[in-house]
Formats: C-alpha cells, structure tokens, sequence
C-alpha cells in the first residue's frame, strides 16, 4: 500500500493524485437549514480490509456448500472487452446455459462469479476492481480470450493490461482470440471442478494477499480516488 | 372457539409441503417458459441449490435494521397469507388458523410484503433500490385494485368474508364455482393475477435483465435468500387464494397440486406469449381494462 | 462532381490542392484561415450539414500534424474532407487551434479527443480539458508517433514472460511452405 486513505485527502496530495471535485470534504446545506461536513470517501463506502473467511467447521457442510456453489454459478454482467458478445449466445437456444445452473446477474452483490471477457483498459479495470470487491466471499474470476492472459493483440497498448492475474485472483483463463462459445461452457466446467474440489478460495487469495494486489493496482491506475477498498 | 395447539404443527407441516411445492413448481414454469424458447432451462432442482449457495455465502454485510426486516416482513407476508386460508378445504388438519373475517386480513397480507420491501430497499441506499421500489409499488397498486374489486364482489354474493365459507358455498359440482356463477369478478381478478405474478409482461420490476433489477440490488446471500424462498411461497399462497374464491377450493392434496398448477399455467402462458409492458403502459392496462371490469362486478353482484 | 464543386469554392477562396478518391469523396487542403469560412459556406450554401468526423494523423517525419474534417451531404449522397496542417513543432509548444463546435456541437468531444490522444489544443472548446478516455494519463499524449506504446506497456503492465512475437507473413510462409518452395 503506498498511499492511505489518509494522505490521499491531505491537501499537498492532491495535486498528485487529483480527488474529483465530487469526492472531497465538503460542507452541504440541508434541506432543513442544518450545515453538515461530508466526507464522501469516508461516509459513503464501507473500507474495512477484507479478511480471510474460513470455510463451514464442518466438512461435509462445507462439501454441501461448494457443491452448491459449483452448480449455481451466477455471473455479473459486467462485459469488459469483445468477449462480452461471446455471452449473449449462451443464454439463448443455441448454447443455453441456464441448464448448467449459470445465471447472469445485475449486480455485483448477488453474483459470485466474474467473467473478465476479453481486453481490459486501465479506465475499466478501476471499475472491475471496485465491482469484485462488491462481490460477497466466495467469488471466482474467469479470464477469457488471450488479452487476460498476455495481453493477446493489445500486448503493446498504451491503455490495456497485459495480465489480470496481477490485479485480481484468478480462478480459470480460457483461451482464444474469440473463444467460442463452446469454450466458454467447457471453462465453466472446470471451473465447477475446482469449485467442488473446494479450491475456487479466491477472494481469501485476495485477502491474504491484499497488499500486493492493491500496489499492482495503484502502479497501473494513477488516478485513484476511491478508498482502497469498496465493500 | 378455543384455540388448538395441534393448529401449528399442522401449519407448520403445510408451509414445509407448499414451499417445496414452490421451488418444484416455479423451476418447472421456468423450465416450461424454456421449453417454449426451445431452450432446455434450468434443471428443477436449480432453486434449492441457489438457496443453498446463498446461505453458503461468506460474507454479508447490512445497511441498518430495515434492510435485515425487508425479506422478512416479505416472507411474514407470504408465509401469513398462507396460514390465514384454508389450504385444504374441509380437512381439520389443513385449514390452518382461517376464521371468520380472514378475507380482509389476507388481503392486507397480499400488500405486506412489497411494504416491508419498499422499507428495507430504501434502507438500502441505492438508487436502484428506489426506483424499482417506486415501480413496484406503483404497479402492484394498479394490479390489486381489481382483485380488490373482485373480492368485495364475492364476499357480497355470498355474504359472507370467510373464506372457508366462501368454498363451502362453492361445493357440489363444477357449476357452483365463482367461476361460473360470478365470472366478470373472475375475470377481473385473473387479470390482476397476471399482474401481481411478476411474470411478463408485467415482471419490468424484477427482471434480471433489466439494468436494475428493481428493490433487490443490494440483497445478497441470506437475506436474497429468505426472499427467494418467499418467492417460492408466496405465488402459491396467492394461487390459494384465488383457488378458494373462484376456483372451488380443494379437499385433497392431489387436486391442490393440480389447480394450483393449473392456475399458475396461466400466467406463464400470457408470459411466454406477450412482452414486456412498461409500468406506466401496464398502469394503464390495469386501469382501462380489468379496473372496470371489478366496478362491473361490484354492480351485479 | 467534387471537381465541379471545386473549381466554384476555388474562384471564392484560396484553396490548395483537390485529392479525389471516387467519384462522390474527395479532400481538399486548404489553409487554415480559411477553414472556418469554407466549412460554413459547405454547410449552408451546398448540403454539407453532417459533421462525420474530425480527427488528426501524425506526420512526424514532415513535422506536420493535418487535421481532417469530413463532412457529408445526405441529399447528394456525397462526401468531402477538409484537411488542414498544422505545424507539429508549433502544436507540441502549445498553439492553439480554432475550434469549430459552434458549427457543429459534435465537434466538442471530437476535439476534446484530439486534445487528449494528440496534444492539439482547442482553447474555446467545452470542456476541452476533461479525461476523456484515459483517467490520470503522465505521459505525453498517446497517439502521438513518438510515444513508444511497447516500451510503455512494458514497463508498466508486467508482462507474462514467455509471450512470442511472429510476423505474420513469415510464419504463414514457414507453415504452408516448410521447404521453402
Ligand atoms: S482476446 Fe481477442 S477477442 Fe478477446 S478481447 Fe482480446 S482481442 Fe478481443
């Protein structure tokens, strides 16, 4: 961690790390004539460093519990580069991927899965972080298409990152250039192996690990002005 | 009348058969909506392992008192409509705590839900949380006034606000249901079913697929799901009540399962058939056409 | 037909040469002073009322950055660009550039584009100086030529090592002709 929230809203840093106008201290009239200081880094996110959740004490609950995991695997319907057109086939006829218990999601907090489809810009993967963080504990990363991976195409852009596993734990990578639809169906289930074989424990990876995810964010995302970590 | 304490097992025994009834019977709609996409849907047993990923989750977190009451007073809402109905016509084990005015308190029930709802999403500070709030009750609003109307009709044409009466009224062949011997207030009512359902073409509030999803953005593990079970609940709860008002009751697990099945076929039908309504297009379906259709009814009768 | 059009804008301004492309596109530099009149006199006086672009290349090695506006006339179902130069040396120090969004509105975000991938200052324009696509960039602009985008990427995103590099017509040739023929 290199910055705190702290330093971030010190006054001779923000000339480093500009704070948007919206986000710093500031005094609001209410409507009943009471002025009040708001502070909305502090007041609207929750900041509290995520901890390492322990899994059920007992083992066969814990069992029940990754088997359900496994099969109801519902992802947020974040699409971050081409592969987001990728999905739309698998709700429909053709691939229907209802019938394996996949699901999509509005919201961050009622899904745990997160498929990362394709390229990611340093401007979308501020957002993606904050949206996985959202996510409740047990939450799985998919990376799709070799953008994810080593950058495919865009290795030498000025905007997209060449590794996700740097920035988020990742649970499975499919690869391809698009990857087909297929692909996406034969990813999942291995991902719902590893879900059941009880090792999909990527938000503890990034508890654990927290520190250093958060630098290789910062050193990528220059302007960051949310607190270091939105639950 | 004393009350007997045999009363809440048996309660309690027909909330366990009717919310496994719903998981089942809701999958198996989704899974007939599928069906008609040529889709193979999700397999039947698809709520239970949701509900059981959802208690499984690690982590929650709340925004304050509300937000822990909303599922519940949404679940207090189905599970009381249930307890106050006769599920069973005629059984002493099945006909739960109805008594003599219960038509009125079902009715408040109906309501009781999206109230607590309303209150723990805006605990809930988000947006989104608002305006599917504002949606929704605007709209459920719209759709309860002809059952309303309805019901008012019915408890004038037979005198009576028991519902158990009501059935008692409608027993000795397929003639004497409301049905048949009040069909404009059924009508009415059916329209408001289609409403009140959450299915298309009136589901804009809930739908996954719209951006927001309407009051439950901000629900997640436990609280989600408390109220999926609810939304396993509570249309068949609403599905008895109609069945008893306008449907002749049942007297037998068997036919239970079938009406009920039936009933709520109906509304999957219009649902696979029709889309989407917006909520002031489907305010204004509401209030043009099954609206006058209740007045109607209220008149005759 | 562009030619037509531009031996009449030719007795009205001065205008430098005509390139055409096809039979309904053709641009046409001109000089910067006169930018402003012709685009108004297109716009109002021959159809031209659709803004379809305005962007910028990079001609490092004239020290020239040209400026394109591409305009279209719905009813005649045909195109025109305007191109004008600016010096790049001039630019990269800071010379403003005349912005045209009180002709067409559009012209705001392409200009607040340009500002940000190539460093041409529009002073006038609303909001010029807003993110638009990169948040909390430090480098020099991106789109210019001599931002070297590998070396960049590089060096800040952690690259996987392992990756390779293949011209592509190389390695078709090794794999369809791996004799050589
Ligand atoms: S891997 Fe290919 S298809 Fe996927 S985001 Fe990258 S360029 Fe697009």
């Amino acid at each position: 961690m290199t910055q705190t929230n702290e330093d971030l809203l010190d006054d001779d840093l923000i000339e480093h790390a500009p704070v948007k106008e919206e986000l710093r201290r500031r005094l609001v009239k209410g409507p009943d004539g009471v002025e009040f200081e708001v502070e909305p880094l502090r007041d609207y996110y929750c900041e509290a460093p995520p901890t390492v959740m322990p899994a059920a004490y007992s083992k066969i609950i814990e069992g029940l519990f990754n088997w359900a995991r496994a099969e109801s695997l519902w992802i947020l319907g974040f699409g971050t580069g081409c592969g987001a057109i990728e999905m739309r086939p698998l709700m429909t006829p053709r691939f229907d991927a209802y019938r394996y218990g996949i699901q999509w999601r509005p919201t961050p907090r009622q899904s745990n899965l997160f498929v990362i489809s394709g390229y990611l810009s340093v401007k979308t993967l501020k957002r993606v972080i904050r949206s996985y963080e959202q996510m409740p504990n047990p939450k799985y990363v998919v990376g799709l298409g070799s953008c994810t991976i080593n950058g495919g195409m865009y290795f030498d852009s000025y905007n997209t990152i060449t590794r996700l596993d740097e920035y988020l734990p990742v649970d499975v990578y499919i690869t391809g250039c698009m990857p087909r639809p297929e692909a996406l169906l034969a990813g999942f289930e291995e991902l719902k192996r590893i879900v059941r074989a009880g090792k999909g424990e990527g938000a503890n990876q990034y508890a654990e690990r927290f520190d250093w995810y958060k630098a290789n964010q910062k050193r990528v995302i220059h302007d960051w002005d949310m607190p270091d970590y939105n639950w | 009348m004393s009350f007997e304490w045999i009363k809440i097992p048996y309660a309690l025994l027909t909330l366990f058969i009717v919310a496994n009834y719903g998981f089942l019977l809701t999958a198996v709609m989704a899974k007939i909506a599928a069906r008609v996409g040529r889709r193979h849907g999700i397999p039947v047993w698809q709520n239970y392992l949701d509900l059981i990923k959802n208690y499984g989750l690690r982590s929650s977190i709340t925004h304050g008192v509300m937000f822990y009451m909303g599922p519940v007073f949404r679940l207090t809402g189905g599970v009381g409509l249930l307890m106050f109905v006769p599920t069973l016509y005629g059984t002493e084990m099945f006909s739960n705590m109805s008594f003599a005015g219960d038509l009125i308190l079902a009715l408040y029930f109906v309501f009781f839900g999206s109230l607590g709802m309303a209150l723990g999403a805006g605990e809930s500070g988000h947006p989104y949380s608002a305006i599917g709030v504002t949606r929704g009750l605007s709209q459920v609003t719209a759709a309860e006034l002809p059952f309303a109307l309805a019901v008012y009709a019915v408890a004038v044409q037979y005198q009576t606000l028991s519902v158990t009466e009501i059935v008692a009224a409608q027993q000795g062949g397929i003639l004497q249901w409301t049905l048949f011997t009040n069909p404009i207030a059924v009508a009415a009512a059916m329209l408001s079913f289609l409403g009140t359902m959450m299915r298309p073409p009136f589901d804009v509030v809930l739908a996954p697929q719209e951006i927001p999803i309407g009051p439950p953005t901000e629900y997640h593990s436990s609280y989600l799901a408390l109220m999926q079970t609810n939304r396993a609940i509570f249309p068949i709860a609403k599905i008895v009540i109609y069945m008893n008002l306008f449907f002749g009751g049942a007297a037998s697990w068997p036919a239970f399962f079938l009406k009920v099945f039936l009933i709520y076929l109906v509304s999957v039908i219009v649902g696979v058939v029709f889309p989407r309504f917006r909520v002031e297009q489907s305010i204004r379906w509401f209030l043009i056409w099954a609206v006058p259709l209740g007045v109607i009814a209220i008149m005759i009768a | 037909m562009l030619r037509e059009l531009y031996e009449q804008l030719k007795g009205r301004f001065p205008l430098g040469e005509l390139s055409e492309k096809r039979p309904d596109l053709a641009f046409i530099t001109l000089p910067r002073e006169q930018l402003r009149p012709v685009l108004l006199h297109l716009r109002d006086q021959e159809g031209f009322t659709h803004l379809v672009l305005l962007t910028a290349v990079d001609w490092i090695e004239d020290d020239r950055f040209q400026l394109t506006y591409l305009l279209h006339d719905r009813q005649g179902a045909r195109d025109i660009g305007l191109r004008v130069m600016l010096s790049r040396q001039a630019v990269i120090e800071g010379a403003p550039m005349e912005s045209i969004h009180d002709l067409w509105p559009t012209a705001a975000t392409y200009q607040r584009e340009l500002r940000e991938m190539f460093g041409i200052d529009f002073p006038d324009s609303p909001g010029v100086n807003e993110d638009f696509i990169l948040e909390g960039w430090r480098e020099i602009p991106p789109y210019r030529r001599d931002f070297d985008t590998l070396k960049y990427s590089n060096e800040t995103f952690a690259p996987r090592p392992g990756r390779e590099s293949q011209d592509p017509a190389q390695h078709m040739k090794a794999q369809l002709y791996p004799d050589g023929a």
